[in-house]
């Protein structure tokens, strides 16, 4: 039940509401527990709620990490 | 005292143990016993038979109607047979609009058309209110064989390959079933394999459309027949794109989901590139890929296994229980 | 054979094999020369799918690392009792609806389960997503009493408590909820304070961490200098945790680690927690295999009772007959067992005959273990 990849907002409603996209599927979420969101923000959406937004500089942080890892190597 | 669950119509272990355990032993003939998709008869005849429930009755990419007619054809084609003629028995609930029975009749005989089949048959059935959903439908189809299905001779190397990516008609029907509060652009497969007869003189050793219980319980079926573990590369089984989307959102297993227009061949190591050229030529199976092959070097025999895009080795068990809805 | 070439996702990077592989190097290199097999657990059932999904046991195994599940499967641990109390609910009134998540109605009691169960006329069970929905099925069936029963941890909890709240403020009167609410840093040191599994560290969840931030598992550290790091769901989420702790056990130095940064703040989420703090109280709660832990349910605040559908209702949340005696759920949720160890697992306990919820959920040790691993030990 904690599943919930990242998903892009494509629509915001007056009631708190909006639409969530993923590669063509889109979700109805409820942006209540995550003020601030806007069209275009990368949100983690659970049990119909958005409660996270996804910060792209960590991700590339996180990217960059994965790369110097494999080349380092093979352990032995 | 014990029941009929839902589960022993789903395709999965339930129904498998039913059929082993109820249904052969019962009715034992040599005919009965080799459980192919078709029964194979004398003087090159096959006989197959299926009956459709699905709800909802129209969904994205077809109805019921296309689905009975396809899923029947898709039966004889995979056994090796040309389909010839149809039988159509409907069994109508009361009350149901005749303009709704009228759009299925049509998309019948539009499929029937396609497919080249003449409905020779039929039976039509009406009962009271509440004791159907709707409209279900039966048809049993009869062909000759063109080709024929060889288990006994696959070996380690032969190839195998879907006909375009899995998934959607389980997923469209699921999508059109409940209130995921979901919107996708996932359309069911919902279509007719006619176009793979002639694969059966090119090398092909088997085919299994890929129904319920998705690519994942015919690999597994396939793997127990034959007596070699087969091995697939979860990069290589073509996905939609809409489809990736939609069961990360709902954590479902894409390997699991039905389609009704796609199927699973095996061919012999040589002729497997050329196999799958024949098939990007055409339209309903440009997306066609070679997923993976026989094995003797990894996993034990009967074994179905998956390599993951991270590298890992997974095993691909038959469905089992789980909250389905209907879907053909 | 030539791999299709996939189109670029969002997550393909931390599924990648060489991203893996670069990861699981990573680890081994700081396994090597160690005389025994770390032993992690990793306490969310989230975290167990894509170890199984992903095919990583294995090879987390070969690189010096053993995964033990914990307890993070609310359907898992949620007792017996709140289904029975539902069932007899169903079964002897008219008119209600019980909206609630799909695996809970698989969950297998003394008196069926909810899937199996043959509600009293004009009553029924609905599977819903979100509790919203169950708040939408409370508007448009006026004529019924809907009851929410939802099962969840902190990932979870904030929705429930937002719409109690709007059908309070909509004022609603015939939606209630029966909360099996659970919190995690509690269990977790119920399961260090217990002492009877070995853990060199553990894998936090990462979205129950969104909600209640970093700090949360300080006492870990500081308290039973225990690594641990926060990690997401995919196959590289979790091994750069698991390489996270693994460096922390090295150097001896325990901490709290982020590695899903990108996902969960260090403060957590605050208009969540704020809205757990004024709909909810912490009570101590009964956890199926771990017990009774101090502090560890969440429920209604008294001001909220008349959407609390224990004192609507009157329900008898108290354990009855336990069913099958020799279902060892428990144990496997307490990491003492391995699913492939319990004497009932494959032949008499699978998927399709569940004795025990770790069978049934989508998050339970024992599906997963059935679904994904080798078939060795099975039947």
């Amino acid at each position: 039940m904690c599943l919930a990849v990242p998903g892009k907002v494509v629509s915001l409603e007056s009631n708190g509401t909006g639409k969530v996209d993923y590669l063509g599927t889109t979700v109805l979420a409820n942006f209540s527990l995550l003020p601030g969101v806007k069209v275009g923000d990368w949100v983690i959406v659970h049990a119909g709620f958005a409660i996270s937004r996804l910060d792209q500089k960590e991700a590339r942080r996180t990217l960059k990490l994965f790369k110097e890892l494999e080349k380092l190597g093979p352990a032995d | 005292m014990k029941k009929v669950s839902l589960e022993m119509g789903s395709g999965g272990r339930l129904m498998q143990e039913f059929i082993n355990e109820k249904l052969l032993p019962l009715f034992k003939n040599p005919y009965l016993k080799v459980l192919h998709d078709s029964a194979l008869l004398p003087d090159s005849l096959a006989l197959t038979t299926d009956s459709y429930t699905v709800d909802p009755i129209f969904f994205p990419g077809g109805d019921i109607g296309t689905l009975s007619v396809n899923g029947t054809v898709n039966d004889l084609v995979v056994s090796g047979a040309r389909p010839e003629y149809l039988s159509l028995a409907l069994i109508i609930e009361e009350g149901l609009e005749m303009e709704i029975l009228e759009k299925i009749l049509a998309s019948i005989k539009r499929t029937a058309s396609r497919n080249r089949v003449k409905i020779v048959t039929g039976d039509t059935k009406v009962v009271p209110r509440g004791q159907a959903d709707k409209i279900y439908i039966n048809t049993a189809g009869i062909g000759h064989l063109v080709g024929r299905p060889r288990p006994e001779k696959i070996k380690p190397g032969d190839r195998l390959l879907v006909t375009g990516p899995v998934g959607e008609h389980g997923l469209a029907i699921m999508l059109a079933r409940n209130n995921f509060r979901m919107s996708s652009r996932v359309r069911s497969d919902c279509g007719p394999l006619l176009f793979l007869l002639p694969l059966w003189k090119k090398g092909v050793l088997w085919m299994r459309d890929i129904t319920r219980g998705g690519l994942a319980t015919v690999l597994s079926e396939l793997a127990g027949k034959i007596g070699f573990p087969v091995l697939v590369e979860e990069e290589a089984i073509p996905v939609s794109r809409a489809l990736k989307g939609a069961i990360e959102i709902l954590g479902i297993d894409p390997l699991y989901l039905a389609c009704e227009g796609r199927a699973l061949i095996v061919v012999k190591e040589s002729e497997a590139k050329r196999v799958l050229n024949i098939l990007k030529k055409q339209a309903p199976s440009r997306q066609a890929a070679i997923i993976g092959e026989v094995q003797d070097r990894i996993g034990r025999k009967g074994e179905a296994l998956l390599r993951t895009s991270s590298g890992g080795l997974r095993l691909l068990e038959p469905l089992t229980s789980e909250l389905l809805p209907r879907i053909c | 054979m030539t791999p299709r070439k996939p189109s670029k996702e969002p997550f393909s990077d931390w599924r990648s094999g060489s991203t893996v592989k670069g990861i699981l190097e990573a680890i081994r290199r700081e396994t090597r020369g160690l005389d025994r097999p770390l032993r992690i657990m990793e306490v969310c059932g989230t975290h167990t799918m894509t170890l199984y999904r992903s095919g990583l046991k294995p090879l987390l195994r070969e690189a010096g690392v053993v995964m033990i599940s914990g307890p993070g499967c609310p359907v898992c641990i949620t007792p017996d009792y709140y289904h029975e109390a539902i069932i007899d609910l169903v079964t002897s009134n008219n008119n209600i609806l019980i909206a609630t998540f799909g695996d809970l109605t698989r969950v297998p009691t003394a008196r069926g389960s909810l899937q199996t169960t043959v509600p009293s006329a004009g009553s029924e069970i609905r599977i819903v997503y979100s509790p919203e929905e169950a708040l939408e099925l409370a508007q448009k069936n006026p004529g019924k009493e809907v009851i929410f029963f939802g099962a969840g941890f902190e990932t979870t909890i904030p929705a429930i408590a937002f719409t109690v709240k709007r059908a309070a403020s909509e004022n609603l009167k015939n939606f209630s909820l029966l909360a099996a609410l659970w919190l995690i840093p509690p269990a977790l040191k119920a399961i260090l304070q217990s002492g009877q599994v070995a853990i060199d560290g553990f894998i936090y969840p990462g979205h129950v961490s969104v909600i209640i931030g970093q700090q949360a598992y300080r006492f870990v550290a500081e308290e039973f200098r225990t690594p641990g790091a926060i990690a997401g769901f995919e196959p590289a989420d979790v091994l750069l945790g698991i390489l996270s702790v693994v460096r922390q056990i090295k150097q001896g130095r325990p901490e709290v680690a982020n590695e899903y940064r990108r996902v969960v703040q260090v403060e957590g989420n605050p208009v969540a927690l704020a809205l757990m703090a004024e709909m909810l109280e912490p009570y101590h709660a009964d956890w199926r295999g771990l017990g009774h832990i101090k502090n560890s349910g969440l429920r209604l605040k008294p001001c909220w009772q008349a959407l609390d559908a224990v004192r609507k209702f009157d329900l008898a949340l108290q354990p009855g007959k336990s069913l099958q005696s020799s279902c060892r759920c428990g144990e496997v949720l307490k990491g003492l067992l391995e699913p492939v160890d319990c004497p009932l697992f494959g032949r008499v306990c699978n998927p399709d005959h569940p004795l025990g919820p770790c069978m049934v959920s989508y998050e339970g040790a024992c599906l997963i273990e059935y679904k994904y691993s080798s078939g060795a030990k099975k039947k």
